[in-house]
């Protein structure tokens, strides 16, 4: 099985989070970086189906040359060879940008199963995989918790709402979004990382990928992000023991949604 | 020599590995360990499967094939969450296993050290006897000729893994008078007649690293169990040390940095007179005092590491960083404490730990005093 698996780096979810200057998202300035939660789910869940079904694990990273360190450690944890799309132009680009600019690189590398996460712990669309299967003109599976090869195609359990699942049979290639908590992830070991060293990362820009960079010139922006305000009430709750513990609750429930 | 204080990207994958496993592994059980005293055999087979048990030895023989700097990194990430695990790792690693690969013959590295680097066995570095610390030549323990073998006659004591431990290496005097150039090392395996456990120390601090006495009565070893030349055990001990003292060092700074980490959190945190008490100067000037005793002692621990990594000489170095690194650990320490207040006091809060595990560092593999002898006898030679 030929398995490309898309990873972001994202700002480390403990970051300390600064509004920039223009106020239209976070200062790159003092963040560290880490793989994207899910997406990490996603490359364990191809490590675990090239070590069940043999094949190749790609590992596939859209962004600046700090990006790298993302394709870099997926090598170290076992996958086989890395791909770097890096081009300024291909920088700040909206979901469909980037599905646009994915889409391509796996058209022209070739692939059964193309894994992205559910969604990235920045923006948070859950669009990059659904669009990119669009583009390829592919059958694609959300919130995916299995995988299982079957003949000529896979079979993956997608988590629905409410504690239910459903289990839905595809032909491959197709495009999965993976669900993250659904494996253990594995630690890159010493040998990994050196082996690491010696594993190819194919650079890929924007000409490479045959792209009309001024088509996917963002649709969307951000106008302004800022911090919620917090805001403090006190309310008195009058009545029998009884009543004020029925009322809290009340409150509690549908006011403050605590349970 | 080129000068550089950047890690590699792979050092930082090392780096940012084990402190992921520490984090994952060893934290949740951090407390309950400590207070069981409860060491934890089974980690081993977690840490060996990394690479963690086989740091500095060739893959060859099931080790990592890494260097003094990556060794360094990987005992401070694990001292960071958890000093009794540093300790343990390093005493494994830099004492036992690097003795049987730096003196042992081909036959007895395939044989003890392979299963020692994939960590599928434990291993304990026996110097220290009851009578015998700072002054190590002063042992009494001995080992005489006998069947085509030796028979070994003593005690040791404060021995990391005494009781666990699969392989051990044992030094013992073979000829009194030649004094500390009559002293060789033996392998002793687990389960050998005559070589017993004694009792297992309880302790102020690392108390998951398992600490015990060894007995040997009448223990008898095949003569392919002497390690390295007859009489060449003392000076081969103290060549180990020079490397192991790295790791102490590297275990102290971990263990300071913990506590840092934690006293930073803290000051921003908790809040006093209207405002967090990082807003203090006190406290600022503690917690700049902290960082930089902290960069001080991973400098030195560095300078040593890459040193030893270019095959120089380092006891005046490996000295110097174990010495300080160890001191300011102890002080960094006490202040995370006092940044904290009285929580810091309790077992709710990292510090307090971190305070007992630190004191280890200036005493286990020669004493901050022995440090400073080793030190200043090394200004006169150069
Ligand atoms: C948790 C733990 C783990 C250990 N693990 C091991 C191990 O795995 N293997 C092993 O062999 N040993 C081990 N040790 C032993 C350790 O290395 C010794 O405790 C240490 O070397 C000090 O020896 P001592 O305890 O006999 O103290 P002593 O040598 O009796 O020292 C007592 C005091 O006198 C001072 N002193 C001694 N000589 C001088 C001098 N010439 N000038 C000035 N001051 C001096 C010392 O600095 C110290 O302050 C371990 C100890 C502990 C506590």
């Amino acid at each position: 099985m030929k398995i490309i698996v898309c990873l972001k780096q994202v700002p480390k979810n403990d970051s300390i989070l600064r509004i920039n200057e223009q106020g239209t998202w976070i200062q790159d300035r003092d963040l560290t970086y880490e793989i994207n939660e899910s997406d990490q789910y996603a490359l364990e869940a191809a490590l675990q189906l090239k070590e069940k079904h043999g094949g190749e694990v790609i590992a596939l990273s859209l962004g600046p040359a700090r990006v790298q360190t993302v394709i870099k450690e997926a090598l170290a944890r076992g996958a086989d060879r890395g791909i770097h799309l890096e081009d300024a132009t291909l920088d700040n680009l909206d979901a469909f940008g980037i599905s646009t600019a994915i889409a391509a690189a796996a058209k022209a590398e070739g692939f059964d199963l193309l894994l992205t996460g559910l969604q990235s712990d920045d923006y948070g669309y859950a669009q990059t995989g659904v669009i990119a299967a669009e583009l390829l003109g592919l059958p694609h599976a959300t919130i995916v918790m299995d995988v299982q090869a079957t003949d000529g195609g896979i079979r993956v359990k997608r988590e629905l709402e409410n504690g239910f699942f459903q289990w839905v049979s595809m032909p491959a290639p197709a495009v999965l979004t993976i669900q993250s908590g659904i494996n253990t992830l594995r630690y890159a070991t010493l040998k990994g990382i050196m082996a690491a060293k010696k594993k190819e990362i194919k650079k890929l820009d924007a000409a490479g990928l045959g792209l009309d960079t001024a088509s996917l010139t963002p649709k969307m922006q951000f106008r302004r992000v800022y911090v919620p305000v917090k805001s403090k009430q006190t309310q008195f709750l009058e009545g029998s023991p009884a009543e004020v513990a029925a009322k809290l609750i009340e409150k509690l429930k549908n006011e403050a949604r605590v349970f | 020599m080129s000068l550089s204080f950047n890690l590699t990207d792979e050092q930082w994958q090392i780096k940012k590995s084990v402190r992921e496993f520490a984090e994952a592994e060893i934290k949740p059980h951090v407390q309950e360990w400590d207070e069981a005293q409860h060491f934890p055999r089974e980690l081993f087979a977690k840490m060996g499967a990394l690479g963690l048990t086989g740091v500095l030895f060739p893959e060859e023989y099931g080790g990592a094939g890494m260097g003094y700097v990556e060794y360094a990194l990987i005992i401070e990430e694990l001292s960071r969450i958890d000093g009794a695990i540093g300790l343990s790792v390093a005493a494994h690693n830099s004492l036992c296993t690097n003795h049987l690969y730096q003196y042992g013959t081909a036959a007895q590295r395939e044989r003890f050290v392979t299963p020692l680097a994939k960590g599928e066995k434990l291993g304990a570095w026996a110097l220290t006897e009851p009578g015998s610390g700072s002054d190590a030549s002063g042992m009494k323990t001995q080992a005489i000729p006998r069947d085509g073998g030796w028979v070994i006659n003593g005690a040791k004591n404060f021995i990391t893994h005494g009781i666990s431990a699969d392989t051990a290496v044992v030094l013992a005097i073979t000829n009194r008078e030649m004094r500390s150039r009559g002293i060789s090392a033996f392998i002793v395996e687990h389960g050998a007649k005559g070589f017993l456990a004694g009792k297992k120390e309880n302790k102020l601090g690392v108390r998951a690293s398992e600490t015990a006495s060894l007995i040997f009565e009448d223990c008898w070893v095949p003569k392919e169990n002497l390690l390295g030349e007859p009489g060449r055990g003392f000076v081969n001990a103290m060549q180990i040390l020079d490397g192991g003292r790295i790791s102490i060092a590297a275990l102290a700074l971990g263990i300071a940095q913990g506590a840092y980490e934690s006293a930073l959190k803290y000051a921003q945190e908790r809040k006093q007179f209207g405002q967090p008490i990082f807003d203090f100067q006190g406290i600022q000037f503690k917690l700049a005092d902290m960082a930089t005793q902290i960069d001080a002692a991973r400098l030195l621990i560095w300078r040593a590491a890459w040193m030893k990594d270019n095959k120089q000489q380092t006891t005046r170095e490996s000295a110097m960083a174990k010495l300080y690194a160890s001191e300011i650990a102890v002080k960094v320490c006490e202040e995370a404490i006092q940044i904290h207040g009285g929580y810091g006091y309790t077992k709710d809060y990292p510090p307090e730990k971190h305070w007992r595990d630190s004191k280890i560092c200036t005493i286990g593999e020669g004493t901050s005093e022995v440090q400073r002898l080793v030190i200043a006898r090394q200004l006169l030679t150069s």
